[in-house]
């Protein structure tokens, strides 16, 4: 009899088994970088942030560890509803786990809220907009890089602690420049300063004449860009010919990247200070990984967009060969738990609200004259460690944070 | 203070409409020479505008030539495009319905736009501001960079030489005939459909010198030309079609409207034209310059 | 005194005053083929091209039957989208009342447009649409309950008629197909009524018309403001099922997809621009990977279906057949 029972107990384990251990949805871990290949923020993010997923999944060893992941991309063009589109189609029958970057705020936070009802994951390392770990935080996403807080956090201050007390804001009219120019504001004003006026720009602007005019008659010593890519490129060229600079008042670069100041020059873009999470001439490691990323992407170097994308696949794909699964919210709720360790931002940890922490920098461009080789642009005025660096975890409105 | 603001902003923003306003009479210049003779909507104007920008950047990347070159062969170049797609194409719709017209035209420039986009992406190339025109005075209220002081002056003589040429040459006078009535005209020994061809190539001839003037300024973009093309089909509607002299001037007027609404009300800045479109429809359909028809 | 030329082409098999049974045949197929493909095809793509046929036979019935070229009627498509996505996440609404609401709103719209856009006539007249559109746009640009480039997002798909729950796909999808029929069923009873009749008589001959005691103005008016209350129709039901309203609906590039979807499909016939649609849409999803290489296509459809082929698909299909579609 007892005999009879183990048989069968046995045949019911041999079927359950194989269904117990086989969690990694199809075989595959399928990664979708969501990003912008074709506007202003194509650069900066782009083609790139797929060669810096690539280049995560090649230094992670998927092979040899047997597993399978693929990588697709998309391009979002900067709109919330081809973005939303593009990633319902991913996650309902393109059998995406994860979805990785996204620039452009109003579209992450839209892919956020699909991520969120379809259980997978979300990683977001070029959207900036603080409501990400904030009002709008969820149990789905994390984000790396960057946000408008740590912006205005490291820039806003800096400046006006050296005189610039007298702000007008030229803000690009969505979700990234709305929270940007808010998260500068407050922290002009709890250092004493004044915000004399604001004027919101379409996105992708190119003539910014009559913005610049306001601005200058508005007698600010400092004009806050609190837009990115190039809307801030072409407004510092305008800016020039304009003749504001010379007139006295400063520019203030709120988001810039190296591919920004590639492309302006360092003569237009000389003693621009702004604030960054990475820079691929910090030390021996980044150095490594940067020269690697130039080869295989028509020698630009990565901007900290691209190495968040490559910090933040490795970390994912760690997490999910421990959890032997690629269930979106158990994979998320593991990063939270890991302290992160990678070449690129060194060691880290991810908090409940789904912000990862981590050093950010406060650079200066360098004049001409101070610079040796191509892409030699930045020097390193300070470092905000990251305990400092971020929004504190009591102050997001998140609702996962209990209070 | 007049009104309030100050001087500064005032007269700041009126010259930068000035300059939007140098624009809008080129470009509506065109669509009505283009008009005129052949009741087509010419939809493709915002690109053929577009590619006379990228005309000039390839001629300073590709070959090294500069701008000065870049306003004769640019138009020349795009002009002769112009041509060959009436030649081609546009020619077969004139027995039709003119909607085909404006369809096809339509088409053509989402064509265009497309794969300028495909190969150059939307976020805008780089021209310089040719040397000789680098720098500002200063006005007092403001610095006026040379290039926009160069683009005003530059675009009110091609608006009055095209004016010349049409309303006070026989050449002109031909034209004029021929829009009222091409058999006569044709009747009398005048090649209509050769004047037609070059009528629509010289219409986009004046959308590429536009092109020219704006890459500095604007920057080489494929999506340049999109959403400008709907505000200048409203100065044409407000102008009256057909008219030359209405073109210019509304274009101009327009601009200056444009500016000073930026001044007293910005958010409104960029409905007024098609405020004023709409009233000026409503008091005197054939627009300020047209002719009843 | 030779007429002005028609924009339907005249061999097109005319439409009789009254239905005729092999269009019910036609009608039946497409019904069943609606039903049958949720199982079969994705979903959501279905419900994409079926808001979107709904639109393009809203505007087929200002094209094809009125002969008015309409070039902005994203204005309709998208402020509807709006007032829904704004009733249904900011005033809860139920999806039935705030899909009203938009239909609602866009009739009223089109009211306003229609009046200042039917003082001329032909290529004015689409212009005049294409302006006040565009000011539309910028408007919606600006205005903050829109939420300008971010648009209206999250919006909750909620229970109809408090009962059916939205969220799940198949009752979402029904519900669609439910108002696409409604839609298509009220452009038919129009084209075939009356007043369809004395719409295509202002088309063919608006001063014959006139002389007979039509007001001409009136009956133009009446078209616009219905093609515009079932554009809305389509808007409002697209925000509530894909949960956002963006620029992207009220852009030009929407007016000019619509013009592209009736015109592929054939102007002034039943079912051709759902024909139309359903290729735009379908063209659009499968080469979205291509990025900008949609634009060129759909360019490029506009260009041969002008010069080549300009009584479209069905219209070609209903030319062979000898009978009216």
């Amino acid at each position: 009899m007892i005999k009879y029972w183990l048989v069968i107990m046995a045949a019911l384990g041999l079927i359950a088994a194989p269904a117990a251990q086989a969690q990694v949805s199809d075989g595959v871990i399928k990664i979708g970088v969501l990003t912008d290949m074709s506007s202003l923020y194509a650069d900066l993010s782009g083609q790139g942030s797929v060669i810096a997923a690539r280049m995560a999944v090649e230094d992670f060893g998927a092979a040899k560890k047997g597993m399978k992941v693929e990588i697709i991309s998309a391009d979002h063009q900067n709109k919330a509803d081809v973005g939303s589109g593009i990633a319902r189609q991913w996650l309902d029958s393109d059998k995406v786990d994860v979805i990785v970057d996204t620039p452009n705020s109003a579209v992450a936070l839209a892919v956020s809220q699909i991520v969120k009802e379809k259980g997978k994951a979300f990683l977001v390392s070029g959207a900036a907009s603080s409501d990400l770990t904030g009002k709008a935080c969820s149990p789905n996403t994390i984000h790396w890089t960057y946000d408008t807080w740590a912006l205005a956090n490291g820039t806003g201050s800096a400046i006006v602690k050296t005189g610039g007390d007298s702000w007008f804001f030229l803000t690009a009219d969505y979700a990234f420049g709305h929270a940007l120019e808010r998260d500068t504001e407050a922290v002009v004003l709890k250092n004493g300063g004044k915000v004399l006026g604001k004027v919101r720009h379409p996105l992708n602007t190119a003539d910014f004449s009559s913005f610049l005019l306001q601005a200058q008659s508005s007698k600010a010593k400092i004009i806050g860009l609190a837009n990115a890519g190039g809307d801030t490129t072409n407004a510092i060229k305008q800016a020039a010919e304009f003749g504001i600079v010379k007139g006295g008042q400063s520019l203030a670069g709120l988001l810039v990247f190296i591919t920004d100041v590639h492309a302006l020059g360092l003569q237009t873009a000389q003693g621009l200070i702004f604030t960054e999470a990475f820079y691929w001439d910090l030390n021996d490691k980044t150095r490594t990984f940067s020269k690697r990323f130039a080869e295989l992407d028509r020698d630009i170097h990565p901007t900290m967009i691209h190495a968040g994308v490559y910090a933040a696949t490795l970390h994912y794909l760690k997490a999910v060969e421990a959890l032997k699964s690629d269930d979106g919210t158990k994979v998320i709720a593991k990063m939270k738990e890991t302290p992160t360790d990678d070449p690129l931002f060194g060691k880290g940890t991810i908090r409940a609200d789904g912000r990862k922490l981590h050093p950010m920098y406060l650079f200066e461009v360098k004049k001409p004259s101070e610079s040796k080789a191509p892409w030699d642009y930045y020097k390193l005025r300070a470092t905000i460690p990251a305990e400092q660096a971020f929004r504190p975890i009591d102050q997001g409105d998140c609702p996962l944070v209990k209070k | 203070m007049i009104l309030g603001i100050p001087p500064q902003a005032l007269f700041g923003q009126l010259l930068i409409g000035l300059i939007n306003g140098s624009f809008y009479a080129m470009l509506s210049l065109g669509l009505s020479v283009i008009f005129g003779l052949l009741n087509i909507i010419n939809f493709t104007h915002g690109a053929q505008y577009m590619m006379g920008a990228f005309v000039a950047y390839f001629l300073l990347q590709g070959v090294g030539l500069g701008y000065w070159w870049a306003l004769l062969l640019a138009p020349i170049a795009v002009g002769i495009l112009g041509v060959i797609m009436e030649r081609v194409m546009l020619r077969w719709l004139y027995s039709l319905d003119h909607l085909y017209g404006l369809l096809l035209t339509f088409g053509l420039g989402l064509i265009i736009q497309g794969l300028f986009r495909n190969r150059f992406g939307s976020s805008g190339l780089p021209y310089a501001i040719p040397s000789q025109l680098t720098g500002g005075r200063n006005l007092g209220f403001m610095v006026l960079p040379n290039y926009r002081a160069w683009v005003i002056v530059f675009s009110l003589a091609i608006c009055l030489a095209t004016w010349f040429v049409i309303e006070r040459t026989k050449l002109g006078s031909y034209l004029r005939a021929a829009t009222e009535n091409p058999a006569l005209v044709q009747a009398f020994g005048v090649n209509v459909p050769r004047m037609i061809t070059l009528t629509y190539g010289f219409g986009v001839a004046l959308a590429a010198v536009a092109g020219v003037l704006a890459a500095p300024i604007y920057q080489v973009n494929p999506l340049m030309g999109a959403d400008l093309i709907i505000v200048v089909f409203a100065v044409v509607v407000i102008g009256g079609m057909g008219s030359i002299m209405g073109s210019i001037v509304t274009g101009f007027g327009l601009g200056l409207i444009e500016g000073l609404t930026k001044v007293f009300y910005p958010e409104a800045s960029n409905t007024v034209i098609f405020v004023i479109m709409a009233l000026v429809l409503l008091v005197k359909p054939a627009g300020l310059f047209g002719r009843a028809q | 005194m030779a007429t002005a030329p028609d924009l339907v082409e005249p061999d097109l098999p005319a439409a009789a005053a009254g239905p005729a049974r092999h269009q019910a045949v036609v009608f039946a197929l497409m019904v069943a083929a609606f039903v049958v493909a949720p199982f079969v095809v994705y979903p959501v793509f279905l419900m994409k091209a079926l808001c979107f046929a709904l639109f393009a036979c809203a505007f087929n019935l200002l094209i094809g039957y009125g002969g008015l070229l309409s070039f902005g009627h994203a204005a309709y498509l998208g402020s509807a989208g709006y007032i829904s996505a704004h009733a249904a996440k900011v005033w809860g609404w139920p999806p039935e009342l705030a899909i009203l609401a938009g239909t609602l709103g866009a009739a009223g719209l089109g009211l306003v447009i229609g009046a200042l856009a039917i003082r001329r006539q032909g290529i004015y007249f689409a212009m005049i649409t294409l302006a006040l559109a565009q000011m539309l746009y910028f408007f919606c640009l600006q205005a903050p309950f829109t939420g300008g480039e971010d648009g209206i997002q999250a919006v909750p798909r909620g229970m109809l008629f408090g009962v059916i729950d939205l969220r799940s796909t198949l009752p979402m999808y029904f519900t669609v197909l439910a108002i696409f029929l409604a839609g298509f069923l009220l452009v038919y009873r129009t084209i075939h009524s009356p007043f369809g009749q004395v719409l295509k008589a202002i088309r063919e001959n608006e001063p014959r018309a006139l002389s007979l005691g039509y007001g001409a103005d009136h009956y133009k008016l009446i078209a616009f403001v219905l093609s515009a209350a079932l554009s809305g129709l389509a808007g409002g039901t697209k925000a509530i099922v894909f949960q956002l309203a963006s620029l992207t609906d009220v852009h030009w590039s929407m007016s000019g997809e619509v013009v592209l979807m009736t015109l592929l499909g054939g102007l002034g016939t039943v079912f051709g621009p759902v024909v139309g649609a359903v290729i735009v849409i379908g063209l659009e999803t499968y080469l979205a990977q291509l990025g900008a290489w949609v634009t060129v296509v759909q360019g490029a459809i506009f260009v041969v279906c002008v010069l080549a082929f300009r009584r479209g698909v069905v219209g070609e299909l209903a030319r062979f057949l000898k009978k009216p579609l």
